[in-house]
């Protein structure tokens, strides 16, 4: 958090430096943004709080914490390929994931499969790119996926 | 006034106000549930509230500086890993979901990219992307976010390789529907 915070600082300070014009836009376009994603990222927020009330923090961590093995990697492969979570909500969602136990691998593996793999876009997909293409293509990033978890568990 | 309030009611933030209000009677009633998802949504609340409008305006500011367009004028046919890597660099500096990049796939197909670097631009589209490295890093740290760009640089090229083994001969296209 700090890394991004200093770097968004001198980012803003060399850019204002060099083109004043240029830095307003960008900070306009940022908090633009920002507020664009305010209501999902709070409606997420909701989900989360009420979710970890209803579902205690031990089982959280037996599904998808340490020790979870194939089966928090096969949960988080179902969910990543399956919904369709854009990342500025994924993240916080993951951070607080992590806070709660839940261990890299997993993670890694649920960030993965829901940016590469998409089961709810593959007949659009299809539809560009033909349906051997998009299955092939979606089915080795699966597989990616969980060769890049592994990964990161090994070396987390 | 009143359309700006009906709004915010019912619109968007509609599931905030009625958690609000459930909050609320829970507190008044004094049930337990009330003050634990509130200390809950409270902690997440004021995390997100002082970290996410740096990653905003780090990734308005990249957005200022770095225009695609530029970027764009140096794909051309030419391949080898000069072509990977402005493909790459292309597709970091983009936003949005995946479905979002099969349109720019196709204008790329096009424009003679060939069939690696059309694969290894989706790779990189859905997992380097800046504002969603600038997320990775706020949110699971740096080491995260380095090893996981290590890892996942091999493998999407490795399948874009795949892709371009598998369907060279055969006929490969891609339709804008």
């Amino acid at each position: 958090m700090i890394f991004i915070v200093s770097i968004t600082l001198i980012a803003i300070v060399i850019s204002f430096l060099s083109d004043r014009q240029k830095t307003y836009q960008g900070v306009v376009k940022g908090m633009r943004m920002f507020v664009n994603i305010l209501p999902a990222l709070l409606n997420m927020l909701v989900f989360v709080s009420v979710l970890l009330y209803l579902v205690p923090n031990e089982t959280i961590i037996r599904w998808l914490g340490k020790g979870s093995g194939v089966f928090g990697v096969a949960i988080a492969v179902a969910l990543g390929s399956i919904s369709m979570i854009p990342g500025f909500i994924a993240f916080p969602l993951a951070g607080i994931l992590r806070k709660g136990g839940v261990n890299y691998e997993v993670l890694a593996v649920f960030i993965t499969t829901l940016m590469m793999v998409g089961v709810i876009t593959l007949p659009l997909e299809s539809k560009y790119f033909g349906t051997k293409v998009a299955l092939l293509r979606n089915g080795l990033s699966l597989v990616g996926a969980v060769i890049i978890g592994i990964l990161i568990g090994l070396f987390m | 006034m009143k359309k700006i309030i009906s709004k915010i009611f019912l619109g968007e933030y509609f599931i905030i106000v009625l958690f609000g209000l459930l909050l609320l009677f829970s507190c008044y009633f004094h049930f337990s549930f009330g003050s634990i998802i509130a200390k809950n949504f409270w902690l997440f609340f004021t995390e997100m509230i002082t970290f996410l409008p740096f990653m905003f305006l780090l990734i308005g500011i990249i957005d200022v500086w770095f225009p695609k367009e530029k970027v764009e004028r140096h794909i051309g046919p030419e391949s080898g890993i000069k072509g990977i890597f402005w493909v790459i660099v292309l597709a970091m500096l983009q936003a949005g979901p995946l479905y979002g990049a099969f349109p720019v796939a196709y204008l790329l197909w096009k424009k003679g990219c060939s069939i690696r670097n059309i694969f290894i631009y989706l790779g990189a589209f859905s997992t380097l992307k800046i504002p969603m490295l600038t997320f990775e890093i706020g949110f699971l740290g740096l080491k995260f976010s380095i090893l996981r760009t290590l890892f996942t640089l091999p493998v999407f090229i490795l399948i874009a390789k795949i892709m371009e083994i598998y369907f060279k001969n055969k006929q490969f296209d891609i339709k804008q529907p």
